[in-house]
Order: C-alpha cells, then structure tokens, then sequence
C-alpha cells in the first residue's frame, strides 16, 4: 500500500505549508489521519493480542452470573447470557479487522483492473464491462447478501468475505472508470501515446499515479462498506451466531431486548466499535485525499511540469 | 434522440440482465420451495395441493427450465406475482406489497431526498468558503457521521428519545395499533411521531456522503479555468458561487445519487427492522426468514427497478444539463 501512497513529485507545486512533505510527515501532521491511525492502531494491537486487555481467554463462555452491571472485574457488565462485555469486544476486533482488510484489498485491486481497462479500452471492451459494472451497480447488494448468506447456511468467515467482495467492487469500479475515461484525453495521455508508449505502460505508469488518491480512497471506501456490511448481516442473524464478533454480539444483545430491560452497554459498546473503526477509515479516507488533493489539480500540475 | 434510445436501451439490457440472475440464483441454492412450503404448512397439506399451490407462482419443477424462465419473465412484467408462502401464506403478493410500498416511500424515499438536498447546499458553502471556520468543522463532523452504522444511530437515538425518556417518541411501527387508520389530524400526527426516529437515522447516516462529495467537487471545480476567468472579469462572487461552480459541481453529484440508492435501500433494510417498521425492507427480512421464495424475487426485482428508474431518471437529467455528455453519446 505505501508504494500507492508516496506523493508524486507534484505536490512540490502545493502550497508552502505542505511543501516537501514525507509523506509520514504530512500524515502527522493531518490531525484527521493521525485520530484515524490511532484508532485503527488500538484495534490492531486488539485483534494481535487481545490477552494483553483482559484476562477472559473464552469470551462466549457463560462464565459469570448474568446481567451484572459494570464492575472492576467486568469492566461494561456481563451479558444476559454471563458473558463478559469487555473480553467480547476485545476479541471481536480480529474478525472485523481481517473483514476489513481483506474484503477492501480484493474489492479494490478489482474495481481498479474492471473500470481502468473498460475506460482505457473504449469500445465494444468498455460498452461490456460498463454493462457488468453496472449490472453489480444497480442490483441493491444488500438484498442479495441477505439472501445469499440465508442459502449458504449461517454465513462463515469465507462466504461473508466472497459476498463482499463480489457486492462491493461495482461503485469504485465506476469511479475509476469516470476518473480515467476524464483523463483519456488529456495532453499527457495523448504525448504517450505520440510516443509510442505500449498501453499496459501508459496504464501502469502515466494513469494509475495520477489516480492514486482515487485508489486509497477507493480501499478505505470498500474497507468501511464491509465492516459496516457484515456487522448489519451478523446484526440480523445471518452471520454465525457463535462467532466472536462486534455483530454477533449486537445480534444476542437485540435477542436479549438489551436497550428495554436496562443493559444499554451491552448493545451500544460493540456498536460504537463498529462505529469507530467505520469513522478511523473515514477520517483516513479524508486525510489522504486532503493531503494528494494538489496533484489531482489538473491547472497546478501541468504548471508544475512545464 | 439517438442518445435516449440508446439509454433505454441499456434500461432493457440491464433489467434483463439483473432479472435473469434473480431468477437462476435461488435455483443454485441448496434448498427448494416445496421443501420451505412443506415445512411452512407442517406438513398438513396433501403433496398435490402442495404442487397446485406452487404452479399458482410458476413454480412447475417438472416443465424445463427454459419454459419456466420464459415463464417467469412474462410474469414479472404482468404483475402477475403469485402467492406468499411465508407468514401471510397465500396471500397474493401485490396485496402484501400494496401495503408495504407506501410507507417505504414515504419514510425513506422523503428522508433521502432531504438529506440529499441538505447535503449538497451544505457541500456548496462548504466548498466555497474553503478555509473558513464553517469549512473547518463540518468536514470532520460529516466524516464521522457518514462512517456510521445505520442501526447504531437507530439504537442509540431509541436509546436517548424513547428508552431513557419513558417513551417520549415511539421506537417502533408506524402508528399505535389502536388506531384508526384516516386522513385526520390525531392519525396523521401519530404517523409522523413514528416516523421521526427512524427518519432521522436515514437522514443523519445519508447527509454526510453528499456534504462530502458535493465539498470536493466545488474544490475541484473551483481550479478550472473558467472560474479564474469569470474572478478575472469582475463577476460578483455570488454569481460564480451558483451559476459557475456549483452548476458544474452537481453533476457528478447528481449520478452520485442515483448510484446510492442502492446503498440507502440497503441502509433501510436494516432502520426498518431494527423500528419494526412495516415497510418493504422489513418485509425482505421476514421473507428471508420464512424462506418465502415468490415474496424474495418480486422484492428483489423491485428494488432493481427502483434504481435503474432512478438512474435512468438521473442519465436524463445530466444529459440535458451537460452537453458534454449528450456529444459523448
């Protein structure tokens, strides 16, 4: 990933302020990143070593008297089951994470190579992937991950990871594909192609750079589209009730009526980090885009080069 | 006039496209409806009866199933959906969809559009005073809206408004059972006061996307040329504020929201169960739930409708905005 995010040499052109900038330097200094970093950075060290939190090695084990309220020992209470809410949201980070990372990776490197060629293609080649873009588009996903994960059975880890990707990679497909189709004709592009440049050069190395915000954006993007995904398909029961997860847990905290008989905690903590981890993305999302914003600046770039 | 035939032509395509995988789907599943029927009815019903009740849907397990897809399509497009076989069994489908539809459009489809609306003025004064105090603060607090869960935002605004108030606004359906339904002012205002949590969770978790989208279109749009041109010839600011950069700034936005539909149904699906809400969403859950095959591919294949007229609608609209997209075909 970092390859992707080294600041072409353009940003020599932004203002002073952010001139020169390592790239970790500007990262820092981008008080939006560095929240979203750290959030992200608890939850890793969460999901690597989650003994290092607590001292519960089973957390789904109905361990202790029910729906104590919060403690020294049980630091948010137990469940109505006798689970310790802590340990469970400690351990649920793995899965969310592994969710996130993978789902994101695959959705993007899939959206770049469908909507890049389709744009760079033209033709009767772009007139087809358009069409299966656009196709994975309009089908509502959600809908359709419902009833997939309904027919496989209790979705496991696999199925759920598949699904997103396969339901996820259409909206940055079509992204991609607008950003590149608006560079096609560009001066640039055309002087390559002058050149004599072969395609899958002038792809790799005069269009792909020029879209690199666009391709962070688009991982975050996918990354925080299948964390918030697969914690509303385990809120709804569709995922594997005795999985340790943020979602599963919202899923027995809504069997178990918790916000109405008095242990709010129990619902709205494994919310809330799903909900963190969504807005870490985010904030990621926003940073980087403020920090790469100058070289999307068509005008300041092509001044920068000449 | 090439260019709409060529739009509806595309309508067709995907339509059919997205149709066809609704009706083959269900068929690779492990899983078949007789079997979900047979469970349904405990077994009561007589295997032939069973069989009658299926054909009524196109259900015909014994015809090939070129016949029963062709079949299929023909009934799609009649409006001739069969039965439920899930909690309303034998209840035909249009009836049980008639319900639902309307309080589905009321409550998501005026949420959306509000928040569309409001998220794109905002986007527009947000972009423009870049820099500014306004531009300081609302892009951070708009990122950290849009990453939500939409049934977080539910739970905890039942949480605050309902729960911890005693019940000050109503966490769920769409107006007290012991009324009756009519166009009077006590019916209207309890269908409202239902409405406003689940409304607002819509609202908080879409407005943030469209702030955001509409901010960095302005920015961009900003550094053209033209913009330089109309500051260079002395136009008023307002002028090039509205008539110069936030014209041209929408258009993306504005495919943006017919491409987003598709994650607010999305988004509904999970506000409406988690307020009982009995909308359309809820009811894909709990056919999803009984296994209700007939009710599962006529919701399905709404939904799709519901965004391709929505882009088809869009398509129109930024081609008669931008001449651009017209000369492209």
């Amino acid at each position: 990933m970092t390859a992707l995010l080294t600041t072409p040499p353009a940003a020599a052109a932004a203002p002073p302020s952010r001139r020169r900038g390592a790239f970790l330097r500007s990262v820092l200094r981008n008080r939006k990143a560095l929240i979203g970093l750290v959030i992200f950075g608890v939850f890793t060290v969460m999901a690597a070593v989650p003994h290092l939190f607590t001292s519960v090695t089973e957390p789904n084990k109905l361990a202790f008297p029910p729906a104590l309220p919060p403690s020294g020992d049980h630091l948010l209470g137990t469940t109505a089951l006798g689970q310790d809410i802590w340990a469970q949201l400690v351990y649920g980070a793995r899965q969310s994470l592994v969710i996130a990372l993978v789902a994101g990776f695959f959705a993007t490197v899939l959206s770049v190579l469908v909507g890049v060629s389709a744009a760079y293609l033209g033709g009767v080649a772009d007139e087809a992937l358009s069409m299966v873009i656009n196709i994975f588009l309009i089908i509502p996903t959600f809908p359709l991950i419902i009833i997939l994960a309904t027919y496989a059975g209790k979705g496991t880890l696999t199925v759920v990871l598949i699904v997103l990707v396969v339901t996820g990679w259409s909206y940055g497909a079509n992204q991609m594909r607008a950003q590149a189709l608006s560079l096609r004709n560009r001066d640039f592009l055309e002087s390559a192609r002058v050149r004599g440049e072969r395609r899958t050069y002038i792809i790799l190395a005069e269009m792909l750079p020029t879209m690199t915000s666009l391709i962070v954006a688009n991982f975050l993007g996918a990354a925080l589209y299948s964390v918030l995904t697969a914690a509303g398909l385990q809120f709804l029961g569709l995922g594997d009730p005795n999985s340790i997860s943020w979602g599963t847990m919202l899923y027995w905290s809504q069997n178990q009526q918790a916000l109405q008989s008095g242990m709010p905690l129990w619902s709205i903590a494994p919310g809330l980090c799903v909900a963190l981890l969504g807005v870490s993305f985010a904030l990621l999302n926003y940073a980087f885009d403020e920090i790469s914003n100058p070289a999307l600046r068509p005008v300041r770039r092509r001044r920068a080069t000449a | 006039m090439r260019y709409v035939l060529r739009r509806l032509g595309f309508f067709a395509l995907t339509l059919w496209a997205a149709l066809t995988i609704n009706f083959f789907l269900p068929r690779f599943m492990p899983g078949s409806p007789l079997q979900a029927l047979r469970a349904r009815t405990y077994n009561k019903l007589s295997p032939a009866a069973l069989e009658e009740m299926l054909t009524s849907f196109g259900y015909k397990p014994h015809e090939n199933v070129g016949v029963q897809y062709l079949d299929y399509l023909g009934h799609m497009f009649t409006g001739n959906w069969g039965v439920s076989i899930g909690s309303a069994l034998g209840q035909p489908i249009t009836q049980i969809v008639g319900q639902a539809l309307p309080w589905t459009l009321g409550l998501v489809g005026v949420a959306t559009v509000l928040a569309f609306v409001a998220g794109t003025v905002i986007g527009v004064v947000a972009g423009w005073r870049r820099g500014g105090t306004l531009d300081a603060i609302l892009p951070s607090v708009f990122v950290v809206t849009s990453a939500l869960p939409y049934f977080w935002v539910g739970l905890l605004l039942i949480l605050v408004f309902s729960v911890w108030t005693g019940g000050w606004l109503p966490s769920d359906f769409n107006y007290d059972s012991n009324l009756q339904p009519g166009f009077n002012p006590e019916f209207i205002g309890n269908v409202l006061r239902h409405a406003v949590l689940p409304g607002l969770t819509i609202f908080i978790t879409a407005v943030g996307g469209w702030v955001l989208t509409m901010r960095n279109n302005m920015i961009t749009t900003l550094a053209e040329d033209y913009i330089r041109m109309g500051r260079a010839k002395g136009l008023a600011n307002r002028k090039i504020m509205y008539q110069y950069a936030a014209r041209n700034a929408f258009l993306p936005n504005l495919s943006g929201f017919a491409m987003s539909l598709g994650f607010v149904i999305s988004g509904a699906i999970l506000v409406e169960y988690v307020f009982n809400y009995p909308g359309l969403g809820y009811l894909l859950y709990n056919a999803v739930q009984n296994t209700d095959y007939p009710m599962m591919q006529v919701l399905f294949m709404l939904f799709t409708v519901a965004v391709l007229v929505s882009v088809l609608l869009c398509d129109f609209a930024t081609a008669w905005l931008d001449p651009r997209s017209r000369a492209k075909g």
